[in-house]
């Protein structure tokens, strides 16, 4: 006879429980319904409005579809078209070679001071695409320093195609920095017993590995360069392209149709290789087994002294460039009267906004940093640590995805397109710096996310067990361990958001009102008005800025690394 | 502790609100020169401290699209510095308050709108001007043109920067002046001959000067303010007004119809129109829309107003889209340079 003993639960145990659980449903579904809310209005309905509006046949805009059949089989678009591939895919030839030559050099050579080439290699990433521009204008125009070494003049396709180059080069080596980083050293070494060459052992081992960055670095540097008009504005003259016509049809022309149709031709290269890529990421498969062990590069100085020289290069290259455009800014009349002076600094009387513009900038950089960081990491730790859901987790994640896939030029078509409807509610935040703050976090929400998430996935389930077994509520552990031990990562991802949106220029130069004007779309302006000594000026105070506070970011990350990351340390002789 | 705080701050704020709510903003669309805008908007602030200006500028190309883009739900209030061929098709599409402002009886006649009352009157004029870097023509050997025949010259291949006349208002006023000097046949000729020596079409009017003034181009099309600047500036600037005459263009203002500020629209036409600002404008233009103000500039000839053609005006801004459609299927866009006859 076993009596069936029930112990009174205390009441007051009982109300606890639910209330951390009703918290934690608050916390966890209603910030995945905010979070599907905010991304469909800022990626999804844009999108949405780019096809409505260029396939909408609306008087004197250039839509419809007579006007895309029009369009598609113009002959001045074919040659556009033909510009722009030609452009792009000569960019990308020369930049992934390099990018590659570099990124061994770093991970593969035994060469010094990789913290400095390091460094260096991140320049192009701290400014507008227009600064290169400018930079090649003042080395190699009718007044350039080094005009000599040129046959022709710098405008035209040669003077984008070196800036592009300048331009992507960093993206590229992201990309092939990290492939490069993967090598297992029990590889090696049963090629070097097997007796294979060197060069063997890159065809058999290294190439395979990184195969796919190669690829994906290649579709990356394309898609950066077909859509990019800050470079063919500046050094372009009459050579034009794709981008810079939808930016004459929009903001020239008020053609909004028009716009849209090229916005949509300029999705295509994008859409193309992201979908190639995910195919050939899934074939791929795992490139390191948990087995693996450190590839640690034997000593060669023939080897080192090649690679030194070709980094030398490449970063003595990237000085001049940038040096020239700091100098410029501080020359008062090129080239007629070369002594130093602050006048350009002097935006006053000038056009395009001045100081204005670059406190706008500031403050719109650190309003995406400080916002962005925070949604875009609480959204992937919703999406990565809780469970349920499995249909809304499903919806964040490809929409996540999507601004991956669009082109800053054509996110920024859909905005002004979507917010400048006549009946969308939202029409009042057209012009506002609210709306440029939504824009860029949507611009650069992919790569964020997945800085995030990597963090996110070292951490074990283990965590978010012991939080429940202890009624802790969700959030509380969310800031309280997640947070603090994620660090390292949340500052990588302020760092990214700020310096994007102290450089972003595509989608913001759609976006703005004379109230909100960005820096670079000052560069911009400033340029187009003559006024290249002012361009380059601003372009150096964004270039400064950004590095500024990367420095700033990475000395306050290694500080509190040291501090509350020594758990992370691998114990000696692993 | 911080809550008696908090609420003075508040009432506070919500005084000054009250204060600067008195001020009317008054959302002005405009052409100018950048570097004047400052100037002028000071002038008019001191005369009427009621009204602040909120300036959007862009080049004149743009900022009639923009008007034109904007005619079911207009955002400018008024529109200060603008070319007048441009307000006149606005005038057509029935976009502007037609108003008398009370100096008009000192404006010239033909630089105002011909109604009664005005759709528009004018401020200054700005007319067409080649800038011609002496230093670069010496190293490389070219001679300095006299007309705009001249440029066609084959030396000067590569060395010619002009503005984009769909985006310039400078830019449509040279083609439109060439168009009515040469003939319809004759200047669409022209300008074919001209574009195989142009070396890059620009956005901006006074761009070809201060790249003539770098020495980047040696000859740039632009008009006589940056010209006269740039030289002021030191620049080695030779300023060249042909033979045949110079094209212009009337910078005009104008009320938009339907603005919710109508009285300080008002204002800003009474004081676009006044001695007071002839005076502001004296400084940057030789002629002006009130005669017997201006004084002449020293860097150009005295006979300046008389180089000015004889300009059509209505038929400018009649055929400007037939004429810019034109200009882009010949000029713009290389592939169809081919296809020139």
């Amino acid at each position: 006879m076993s009596a069936q003993m029930t112990l009174p639960i205390p009441h007051k145990q009982v109300r606890q429980t639910s209330r951390a659980q009703i918290g934690d449903r608050f916390f966890v579904l209603g910030g995945k319904v905010l979070l599907l809310c905010l991304l469909s209005v800022a990626v999804l309905m844009p999108l949405l409005a780019i096809f409505w509006r260029g396939f909408s046949s609306d008087a004197g805009q250039g839509g419809g579809l007579v006007a895309a059949r029009e369009l598609l089989t113009s002959a001045n678009f074919h040659w556009l078209l033909g510009n722009s591939l030609k452009v792009s895919l000569s960019v990308a030839a020369i930049v992934v070679p390099l990018a590659y030559l570099f990124a061994y050099a770093l991970q593969r050579t035994l060469i010094p001071g990789k913290a400095i080439w390091r460094g260096l290699s991140l320049l192009p990433l701290m400014a507008p695409s227009m600064l290169p521009g400018i930079a090649l204008v003042y080395l190699f125009g009718n007044q350039g320093l080094l005009r000599g070494l040129l046959a022709d003049n710098i405008y035209g396709f040669w003077g984008i195609v070196l800036g592009e180059v300048i331009y992507t080069f960093p993206h590229a080596l992201m990309i092939l920095l990290s492939a490069l980083s993967l090598a297992d050293a029990r590889l090696f070494d049963a090629a070097s017993s097997m007796g294979a060459s060197p060069s063997r052992a890159f065809r058999s081992i290294t190439w395979p590995a990184t195969r796919q960055a190669v690829f994906a670095a290649f579709c990356l540097v394309f898609t950066l360069t077909i859509t990019d008009f800050g470079v063919p504005v500046v050094v372009g003259g009459d050579y034009q392209v794709l981008a810079l016509e939808a930016y004459k049809a929009v903001v020239g022309q008020q053609q909004f149709g028009r716009g849209a149709l090229i916005g949509m031709v300029l999705l295509v290269p994008a859409l193309l290789s992201f979908a190639v890529d995910a195919w050939l990421r899934r074939r791929h498969g795992d490139s390191m087994s948990g087995r693996a062990q450190v590839f640690q590069p034997a000593p060669s100085r023939l080897r080192d002294g090649c690679y030194l020289g070709i980094v030398l290069v490449i970063c003595a290259a990237l000085l001049l460039v940038f040096g020239m455009a700091v100098y410029s800014s501080l020359v008062k009349f090129w080239p007629y009267n070369l002594s130093l002076s602050l006048k350009h600094y002097q935006f006053g009387d000038t056009a395009g906004g001045g100081w204005l513009a670059y406190g706008n900038s500031v403050k719109m950089a650190l309003c995406t940093a400080l916002i962005g960081s925070g949604l875009i990491f609480t959204g992937a730790y919703l999406m990565e640590k809780t469970k349920g859901q499995r249909g809304l987790n499903l919806a964040l994640r490809m929409l996540s995805f999507v601004p991956m896939a669009v082109p800053g030029l054509v996110l920024g078509l859909g905005y002004v397109f979507f917010f400048n409807l006549n009946g969308n509610p939202l029409h009042v935040l057209y012009g506002t710096m609210t709306l440029l703050v939504v824009c860029t976090i949507a611009h650069y929400l992919t790569t964020a996310q997945m800085t995030a998430t990597t963090a996110l996935r070292q951490l074990d389930a283990e965590f978010e067990a012991a939080a429940l077994s202890l009624k802790a509520p969700l959030y509380r552990h969310y800031l309280r361990v997640t947070v603090p031990i994620c660090l390292p990562a949340l500052l990588d991802i302020v760092r990214y958001l700020f310096v994007s949106a102290m450089t972003t220029v595509s989608a913001a130069i759609f976006l703005y009102s004379p109230d909100t004007i960005l820096a670079a779309v000052a560069v911009l302006n400033m340029d187009d008005a003559g006024n290249v000594g002012g361009a380059a000026a601003m372009s150096t105070l964004i270039l400064f800025t950004s590095a500024g506070v990367s420095l700033l970011l990475a000395w306050a990350s290694r500080g509190l690394l040291r501090r509350s990351q020594a758990w992370r340390q691998t114990a000696p002789g692993n | 502790m911080f809550k008696p705080l908090a609420l003075a701050a508040a009432v506070l704020t919500a005084f000054s609100m009250n204060a600067f709510a008195a001020k009317t903003e008054l959302t002005v669309y405009t052409a100018l020169e950048a570097e004047q805008l400052k100037t002028y908007k000071q002038a008019f602030e001191a005369a009427n401290p009621d009204v602040e200006i909120k300036w959007v500028r862009d080049s004149t190309g743009i900022i009639t699209a923009k008007l034109l883009a904007e005619k079911a739900r207009p955002q400018a209030d008024a529109v200060w510095g603008l070319a007048a061929s441009s307000l006149a098709i606005l005038d057509q599409q029935g976009m502007l308050q037609s108003y008398a402002p009370k100096d008009l009886g000192k404006i010239g006649g033909n630089y105002r709108d011909a109604a009664n009352p005005p759709a528009w009157v004018g401020m200054d004029v700005w007319a067409a001007t080649i800038c011609f870097n002496t230093v670069e023509a010496e190293k490389q050997g070219l001679s300095k043109p006299v007309s705009w025949q001249d440029l066609t010259k084959p030396e000067y291949k590569g060395k010619i920067v002009m503005p984009n006349p769909a985006s310039s208002g400078t830019g449509f006023l040279d083609v439109s002046a060439w168009l009515q000097t040469f003939g319809e046949k004759q200047g669409w000729q022209y300008m074919d001959d001209l574009h195989q020596n142009i070396g890059q079409y620009v956005h901006s009017g006074s761009k070809p000067c201060k790249l003539a003034a770098a020495g980047e181009f040696p000859i740039g099309i632009s008009f006589e303010y940056p010209a006269v600047q740039l030289k002021r500036q030191g620049a080695p600037l030779d300023i060249v007004l042909p033979k045949e005459g110079l094209g212009w263009e009337i910078e005009a203002t104008a009320v938009i119809k339907g603005t919710p500020h109508e009285e300080a629209a008002k204002k800003l036409a009474d004081f676009s129109a006044s001695t007071a600002a002839m005076e502001l404008y004296k400084e940057n233009f030789a002629v002006l829309a009130q005669p017997g103000i201006a004084k002449p500039q020293t860097e150009l000839p005295a006979d300046y107003e008389q180089r000015l053609i004889k300009n059509d005006f209505a038929w400018a801004s009649k055929n400007r889209d037939e004429i810019l459609a034109e200009w882009r299927k010949r000029y713009d866009g290389k592939s169809e340079k081919v296809a020139a006859k």
